[in-house]
């Protein structure tokens, strides 16, 4: 326990405190989410809230559902076939996850970037400006896109290069693009999906530098399962476990939920404690 | 490690012996394989090159045929290869949007339970030998009506069809997840992001099937006796009436008994055999110049 503190408290020196969890408006609130896919379970009863100008983690080890988490977030996850959910996710009070809320409409405004950098085959410039066109923002094309692109830290590596292919980008580039494109379009929560797990450290300290800088603007949530990164980006950190029932069905849940400091430091339950010391996982 | 060591890899030397035997004897047996093939080709092409190519002349492209000419008058096919021209295109005009459009619902928004129905029905039709679609589309839409090259169309699309829209799943299943997401994770439509990104992505594969498709239909004769051959003289545009085409034309000038008649079917098939191999050719180039691009692209 002692090598947590130690261990924690270096990468949590800069940190500022949280305010109390009653003044931090709610982004989301979610309520015993369970979700499947087919007959096997992925999830069961999630409930937490998440808030407003942070950076939410979702920590955990492989399989303990932390990816179908955050993809129930934006209903990415209805593409897939056999997936089932119950329970609810309020944004902002209203229950996204109902069948009468259009998809569409809700990945309007809670962006996604994923694990491994993903642009359109085109150029730079129309890989931010094709998101843009679609939604109908096309006033000041350039200048969004431009903007878009420095917010993303990558606009003075691109500048000259607009039109050039964003598939001859570097994966880290290509990732940081992927950022520029997602918030182009002016979402109000932005989820991540492991969005370093492909990428060298140096690329990886940039985005988590992004994180930093871009979280007065939107809401994040960062699936990780680089302890060092949650402690490092995260004011709220959510460990996810993997449990196991009698007949050997496994399925993911939510062990504890709280302040990264308090989860790296002091967590309330022995599986968060034995995850962040390594003793499991 | 010690010679003697060493020696007893050489001890199993019969067998050894043995398997150099086989390999030799299976390595002859498959370039023996590979050869009858390739001979094959070459004696088909070589023959039809050579009794047809000899015949080629402008006249062949520009005048029509006209039947129980005197001998000394030169012919020409050009009715059959505007006939051909016509009823292809529209066919392809017919089956490539359909095919398509079967295609982009089939891969990207059906239900696995429908998707496995129609690549299913798509199989079969792939399978139904041309004749009896010929006889299909007699009984559908030539009985009572009289022949039309609008018929004829109708026949080599519905040919068309299954291989347009298996070539283009197969292109699209290529397209990888990650972009569709990438396309949906910003907010955009289901039809925004197929029409916007994955087709793009797909096109030129669905180009190269599109023209292997043409390819295999403008040589197609059987279904064309039945609903497109009892032609007019003269050179003609109109799909409503029954337009002579290449291989029907080529059938029934080798049945001939004038060696004037059985020349200008070798030239004719010589015409198509160079014109099909232009069009794959090109369909192949078109398929690695799209590949090569996007290998440039992920440099």
């Amino acid at each position: 326990m002692s090598s947590t503190i130690e261990h924690a408290v270096r990468v949590e020196t800069k940190r500022q405190p949280l305010p109390p969890r009653e003044r931090l408006e709610q982004v989301f609130a979610i309520q015993d989410l369970t979700a499947s896919y087919g007959s096997k379970a992925a999830l069961k009863d999630v409930s937490m809230e998440v808030y407003k100008n942070l950076v939410t983690a979702v920590i955990g080890p492989s399989g303990c559902g932390k990816s179908t988490f955050i993809r129930c977030l934006n209903r990415m996850n209805d593409l897939v076939p056999s997936f089932r959910q119950t329970g609810a996710i309020r944004y902002h009070g209203q229950d996204i996850a109902t069948k009468d809320v259009d998809p569409v409409a809700v990945r309007r405004t809670i962006g996604m970037v994923f694990q491994r950098p993903n642009p359109f085959p085109k150029s730079i410039h129309d890989n931010v400006a094709w998101g843009l066109k679609v939604l109908g923002m096309k006033d000041n094309l350039s200048e969004r896109v431009e903007r878009a692109l420095t917010q993303a830290a990558l606009w003075d590596e691109v500048k000259d290069r607009l039109k050039a292919s964003a598939l001859g980008l570097s994966g880290g580039q290509q990732q940081r693009l992927c950022i520029a494109r997602a918030i182009a379009v002016e979402p109000d929560v932005v989820l991540m999906d492991e969005p370093a797990s492909a990428l060298d450290p140096i690329a990886t300290q940039k985005i988590e530098q992004l994180l930093n800088e871009l979280k007065s603007e939107y809401s994040f949530v960062i699936v990780t399962h680089n302890m060092q990164q949650a402690a490092r980006v995260a004011d709220m950190t959510a460990f996810f476990s993997i449990s196991r029932g009698e007949e050997g069905e496994r399925w993911g849940e939510l062990v504890e939920y709280d302040e990264t400091e308090k989860i790296f430091t002091a967590p309330s339950d022995k599986r968060t404690e034995d995850y962040v010391t390594g003793r499991f996982g | 490690m010690s010679a003697a060591e060493l020696g007893s890899f050489r001890r199993p030397k019969d067998r050894l012996r043995r398997r150099r035997a086989v390999n030799l004897c299976m390595e002859l047996l498959g370039w023996l394989a590979a050869a009858l093939g390739v001979a094959l080709l070459v004696i088909l092409l070589g023959s039809v090159a050579r009794r047809g190519a000899s015949q080629l002349s402008l006249d062949l492209f520009t005048k029509s045929y006209v039947p129980y000419a005197t001998t000394n008058v030169s012919q020409g096919l050009a009715n059959a290869f505007v006939g051909s021209l016509v009823v292809v295109g529209i066919a392809t005009a017919m089956a490539l949007p359909f095919g398509i459009l079967v295609a982009i619902y089939v891969n990207e928004f059906a239900p696995r339970a429908v998707r496995n129905g129609v690549n299913f029905v798509l199989d079969m039709l792939n399978g139904i030998p041309a004749i009896v679609i010929g006889v299909f589309v007699y009984g559908l839409i030539v009985y009572g009506r009289g022949q039309s090259a609008l018929a004829g169309s109708f026949a080599l699309a519905v040919i068309m069809l299954p291989l347009v829209a298996r070539s283009t799943i197969e292109v699209l299943a290529l397209v990888p997840d990650s972009l569709r997401e990438a396309a949906l994770g910003i907010g955009s439509p289901r039809w925004r992001a197929t029409l916007g990104i994955v087709v793009p992505q797909a096109l030129g594969g669905i180009l190269t099937g599109a023209t292997l498709a043409v390819a295999r239909v403008a040589g197609e004769t059987a279904p064309l006796l039945l609903v497109d051959s009892i032609v007019g003289q003269g050179t003609q545009w109109s799909p409503r009436i029954a337009l002579q085409t290449v291989p029907v034309a080529i059938y029934e000038l080798s049945d001939s008994p004038f060696a004037s008649d059985q020349a200008l079917a070798w030239a004719a098939a010589f015409v198509l055999i160079v014109s099909i191999l232009l069009v794959s050719l090109t369909a192949r180039w078109l398929a690695t110049r799209s590949r090569r691009k996007l290998v440039r692209a992920a440099r």
